[in-house]
């Protein structure tokens, strides 16, 4: 008899994706999903989704969401668990959301250690408003709004949000990985699944950065997108633990 | 004891367990007296948070967490505060926001004012929504109206606004405080994010990219705003009944203008007062009611004429509506008022 070996987490609702072919929101929101599947943790676990193109992650997961305006998901989230720390509380947020407009609000929940789990994808730019630069877009990349490509002197640097945040004392893990390849997903999923379980232990702050192909706003086949990343974005975003006290003492 | 700790000691006895707030003035000794209060309860959250769109932001989840959930500020904060109170009106969730009034525009200064009226009356923010107002004129008001806002926003989900002043704040009067209450013992809430045991998840959101779903939420909204004008207006008539001229006034403003109305009656005048309690809703019918057997009305507010429109809203053509103000944080003395009752009165011939 035929055993199943691949199904749809319990945490997925069995809505067809709205993302562009390509596109790793898809991706992310299942490996979201499979963590609390495997975690056990469905049914106490709240999400706070972005402004952005992941806004209508709701739609996907079968988890009690809140929406937060703009940049201030982290910001909600800690409201939500601090009113009920039985909870597990992530967020789910885009490069715009969470290294410009919501810059302050995430440095200083980590720097608070919120027990928090944050998933940053980082896809450089702002996608569902058109592709426009974004804080985390490289140098030389072009957008709607960097036509002739980012350049240092006039639109500054790529923003290391997670290298920023790995310096706030309160900060526990933080791990940049992306979506491109088999290899890197099962990574990614890895990463996700340690920080939920970062949070469940009570140790701190904790946010996986996911590089994720934007193929639409890029203008690239899924394909180069994925080879793009992994040859010219993670230049500036290497794929690596920034940050893990887990094992310290203290 | 001071007015910012009495809306403070009011609001934990009202069952609140959630405070984050950002230091500004003249409202920091309510956040100082929260702080220390809510250390000494093992179910509350005091958070100094790293600005005034985080602090509403972290009421927004408490609140979603079913949880009374408080932020104050003063004017330039409470204009930061706008983008997280409209989502939480989108959204239909009960929060406290206590504004501390003080002079502007722009950064101002510290003195009481009453110059957010507007702001405070038309909801604030973007998206045409509304919050209930409540403007206290005395230490025990601050007792009453503090723990009435959290069960208006509890029972109409929706953010409350009380509205203050630096004088209101700093006022020290004697008050008695009612039995702290449990917040075990709060009606439930089934609408909450609390994680979706043996259901579906919940969703709480404002974004309804339907435009005909999005219509369809703004008149549930304005059917909730009907159901407040009609039945949650609040307002105190102050000798009144036999009188030939009314002030209005609200807040700080309605304090020193009873002091006018005691001081023209000494010298024979019959002046009265009308306080609206509730600013939004306003108390139209019961202020109309007053004419047209009074036939003028003199408002005063510390702002060059902000509720004298609601004023003139209220009573049409039944009466003349006269306006005497000072901006900027300038408070008017009693004698000031009264010097305005008494011309106004040789004026039109008043008896």
């Amino acid at each position: 008899m035929a055993k199943q070996v691949f199904k749809r987490p319990k945490s997925l609702k069995e809505n067809v994706f709205h993302y562009c072919p390509g596109c790793g929101h898809s991706i992310i929101h299942r490996l979201v999903a499979e963590v609390i599947d495997e975690l056990g943790i469905r049914e106490r676990t709240v999400g706070v989704p972005p402004a952005g193109c992941a806004v209508l992650a709701y739609n996907y997961l079968d988890v009690d969401m809140g929406e937060a305006p703009h940049g201030r998901a982290v910001a909600v989230a800690t409201g939500i668990k601090r009113a009920r720390p039985d909870l597990v509380v992530f967020t789910y947020q885009g490069d715009g959301d969470i290294a410009a407009i919501g810059t302050a609000e995430t440095v200083h929940a980590a720097n608070r250690g919120e027990r928090l789990t944050v998933i940053f994808v980082n896809n450089g730019v702002y996608g569902m408003t058109g592709g426009q630069m974004a804080p985390t877009t490289i140098l030389g990349q072009t957008t709607t709004t960097t036509p002739g490509g980012r350049i240092a002197l006039r639109d500054g640097y790529p923003l290391d949000l997670s290298q920023m945040l790995a310096v706030a004392a309160g900060s526990v893990y933080i791990e940049r990985t992306s979506v491109t390849s088999p290899k890197n997903i099962m990574k990614t999923k890895k990463a996700i699944k340690k920080a939920f379980q970062v949070q469940m232990d009570d140790l701190g702050f904790a946010l996986v950065e996911v590089l994720s192909p934007c193929p639409t706003n890029w203008k690239l086949s899924p394909v180069d997108a994925c080879k793009w990343v992994d040859e010219e974005v993670v230049k500036s975003y290497p794929l690596k633990v920034i940050k893990d006290t887990t094992q310290s003492d203290g | 004891m001071r007015g910012s700790h009495v809306i403070g000691e009011a609001a934990t006895r009202a069952g609140c367990r959630f405070y984050a707030g950002y230091p500004i003035t003249p409202q920091n000794e309510l956040p100082e007296y929260l702080s220390k209060r809510f250390a000494e309860l093992e179910d509350a959250t005091f958070i100094q948070a790293e600005s005034e769109l985080a602090a509403i932001n972290m009421v927004m989840g408490a609140s979603m967490a079913g949880v009374r959930a408080m932020t104050s500020s003063s004017s330039p904060g409470i204009s930061l505060k706008q983008e997280g109170i409209s989502y939480m009106a989108g959204t239909e969730l009960p929060a406290v926001v206590v504004n501390v009034m003080r002079g502007g525009p722009g950064l101002g200064n510290i003195a009481p004012s009453q110059q957010d009226y507007f702001q405070a009356t038309r909801g604030g923010g973007h998206g045409g929504y509304r919050t209930i107002v409540l403007a206290p004129h005395s230490g025990q008001e601050l007792v009453t109206l503090t723990m009435k806002a959290f069960d208006l926003a509890d029972r109409y989900r929706l953010p409350v606004v009380l509205l203050g002043d630096g004088l209101m704040g700093q006022m020290m009067e004697p008050v008695t405080f009612p039995d702290p209450i449990d917040p075990a013992t709060l009606p439930r809430k089934d609408w909450v994010l609390g994680g979706a045991k043996g259901r579906g998840g919940h969703l709480l959101a404002s974004l309804l990219l339907d435009p005909s779903k999005m219509e369809q939420h703004n008149w549930k909204l304005a059917r909730k705003y009907a159901a407040i004008r009609e039945r949650e207006t609040e307002h105190e008539s102050y000798l009144l009944d036999d009188a030939v001229l009314a002030v209005v006034a609200f807040g700080t403003a309605a304090r020193i203008a009873k002091g006018a109305v005691n001081r023209v009656r000494k010298a024979g005048l019959k002046a009265g007062l009308f306080r609206p309690v509730t600013l939004w809703p306003f108390p139209e019918r019961q202020l109309r009611a007053l004419t047209p057997r009074l036939k003028h009305i003199l408002v005063f507010e510390m702002n060059l004429g902000q509720m004298v429109e609601d004023v003139k809203l209220s009573i049409g053509e039944q009466a003349t509506v006269h306006f005497y103000g000072r901006p900027g944080g300038i408070v008017s003395t009693p004698h000031e008022i009264a010097e305005a009752i008494t011309k106004l009165c040789y004026r039109y011939d008043l008896g």
